[in-house]
């Protein structure tokens, strides 16, 4: 199979999992060519993307701005915080204006869940969902099962928990469809009032004990306590949290195996793990950041190869 | 060997046969030879995909053969510099690309099994930039369909010329890869 079974990367719900072994694929390729000494190659020379950024974001934002432009697209941006949304402007209204100026493709960051599959319905352009709201995130759970691969050499059958906040995250429920598509068994830990209710309907395990799911576990994917998206006092206090679900050093030392850590950034050092863990050896959390930019470029390579002249 | 069922249903010639392949191929060896002496500055690239098994085995010729020692030898993946992104039915599909290699300021040579609309060697120059600036490059193909070209594009060192109609399709089989060494002209 040489072409994705989607025309919009809306989530990982909606791929199969040829679509995601042919991403991966075309990302190797894509990792040789950011290792070059140009890291950049013409094939996207009259396509143009759009990033529209209606949620703060760094590193997400510069990684498909630079994807994008290691393709030769031509690349304009968008945030919200400078823009008519401010005015009232409506999102179709937003997008449509931005479309007129014959823009091929979006990505899109928006604090509404289900924001990019509404948008896909309504006009005529390529979607990439770049995070909506606490929905999902299907390119940081690409690169998150890519770098396991890289690591593990597959990601079948290994055993990879997500610790922390699963309530807030999209990065939860787009690594958990991932990790479940290519075969892997796939735990949450966390506070009980940061995990969903029936979230083992999705297939995985719920554990409370971090002790027990770091011995279980092959990869242990930290994510970060999401602040801004808390209403009301999901636990104590931080220290508490960090006390129950923080992973130091002397717990790593302490199971029989060498696990992996991850992260997808932003890390708050000391509250979901420590420094010493976070340059660790073990974790591959600046790993994830280089393959990110490779997993953009396929995933954009491969949508715009849809594109009809 | 691999899609014989086809083969009974198009019409095909035999252009060369192995021991015609075999000749070609050290005559081709001692053209490089001639001009590029000990290859201490020289690098051959093979094109993918077809490009490389013609590459490797030039390579290994002249490494056995004709005893020539430190041989560079790269391979070069040109999906992403064709010029025919979204132009085709088919999507492109990319391969591996194996340049452990310093081309800059070093002679080049493109090898590639069929020169036909000259495209493929256009991406090669582009894609070759990348890593660096090469000092020289020439082109090497065992087939030169004539009369064919887009581009200004002619080969260095030929194997052999034909004259193929534009519904006829040059294949080059490979021992590593198709269970025996032929060119065939196939008509579809």
């Amino acid at each position: 199979m040489s072409e994705l079974s989607v025309n919009h990367l809306l989530g990982i719900k909606y791929l199969n999992s040829q679509d995601i072994e042919l991403i991966f694929k075309t990302a190797d390729h894509f990792k040789e060519v950011i290792n070059r000494p140009i890291k950049k190659v013409p094939s996207l020379r009259d396509i143009t993307i759009a990033n529209l950024f209606f949620e703060n974001s760094t590193r997400t934002k510069l990684s498909f701005e630079l994807a994008e432009k290691r393709l030769s697209a031509d690349v304009i941006n968008f945030s919200a915080s400078q823009s008519s949304v401010k005015k009232g402007e409506t999102l179709i209204d937003t997008v449509n204006n931005i479309l007129s100026m014959k823009v091929d493709m979006v990505v899109m960051r928006h604090p509404n869940p289900g924001a990019g599959v509404f948008l896909s319905k309504h006009v005529n352009a390529s979607i990439i969902n770049a995070g909506d709201g606490a929905h999902e995130h299907p390119t940081q759970a690409l690169l998150d099962s890519y770098s396991i691969r890289e690591r593990l050499g597959t990601v079948k059958g290994k055993n990879v928990v997500i610790v922390g906040d699963i309530l807030h995250s999209r990065v939860a429920l787009s690594n958990i469809y991932a990790l479940k598509l290519q075969g892997a068994n796939v735990m949450v830990c966390g506070p009980k009032t940061l995990l969903p209710k029936h979230i083992e309907k999705l297939g995985v395990t719920v554990e409370t004990n971090l002790r027990k799911a770091l011995n279980w576990c092959d990869v242990a994917n930290m994510l970060r306590v999401q602040n801004e998206r808390m209403d009301i006092s999901y636990f104590p206090s931080t220290r508490e949290y960090t006390q129950q679900f923080g992973v130091n050093k002397a717990i790593l030392d302490s199971l029989d195996k060498e696990i992996t850590i991850m992260h997808p950034g932003p890390i708050n050092r000391g509250v979901e793990i420590t420094s010493d863990v976070a340059d660790s050896k073990q974790a591959i959390i600046l790993d994830q950041v280089q393959n990110g930019v490779a997993i953009r470029m396929a995933v954009i390579y491969l949508l715009a190869s849809k594109i009809k002249q | 060997m691999l899609t014989k069922p086809v083969w009974i249903t198009m019409s095909q010639k035999v252009l060369l046969n192995a021991t015609e392949v075999n000749i070609i191929l050290h005559r081709l060896a001692c053209q490089l030879i001639e001009k590029h002496n000990d290859f201490s500055n020289t690098i051959l690239i093979g094109i993918q995909p077809r490009g490389k098994y013609l590459a490797n085995r030039l390579a290994s010729m002249l490494k056995t053969d004709y005893k020539i020692k430190n041989l560079q030898l790269g391979h070069l993946d040109i999906t992403f510099y064709r010029d025919d992104f979204r132009r085709s039915d088919k999507p492109l599909e990319a391969n591996t690309t194996e340049m452990n290699v310093q081309v800059e300021d070093k002679k080049v040579v493109f090898i590639d099994d069929v020169l036909y609309t000259g495209r493929s060697i256009r991406a090669a120059l582009t894609a070759i930039q990348s890593f660096g600036r090469p000092n020289e490059i020439e082109l090497l193909t065992l087939i030169d369909r004539r009369f064919s070209r887009h581009l200004p594009i002619q080969p260095d060192y030929r194997g052999r010329q034909v004259d193929a109609i534009n519904n006829e399709k040059v294949k080059v089989n490979w021992v590593e890869n198709d269970g025996e060494d032929a060119v065939y002209v196939v008509k579809s």
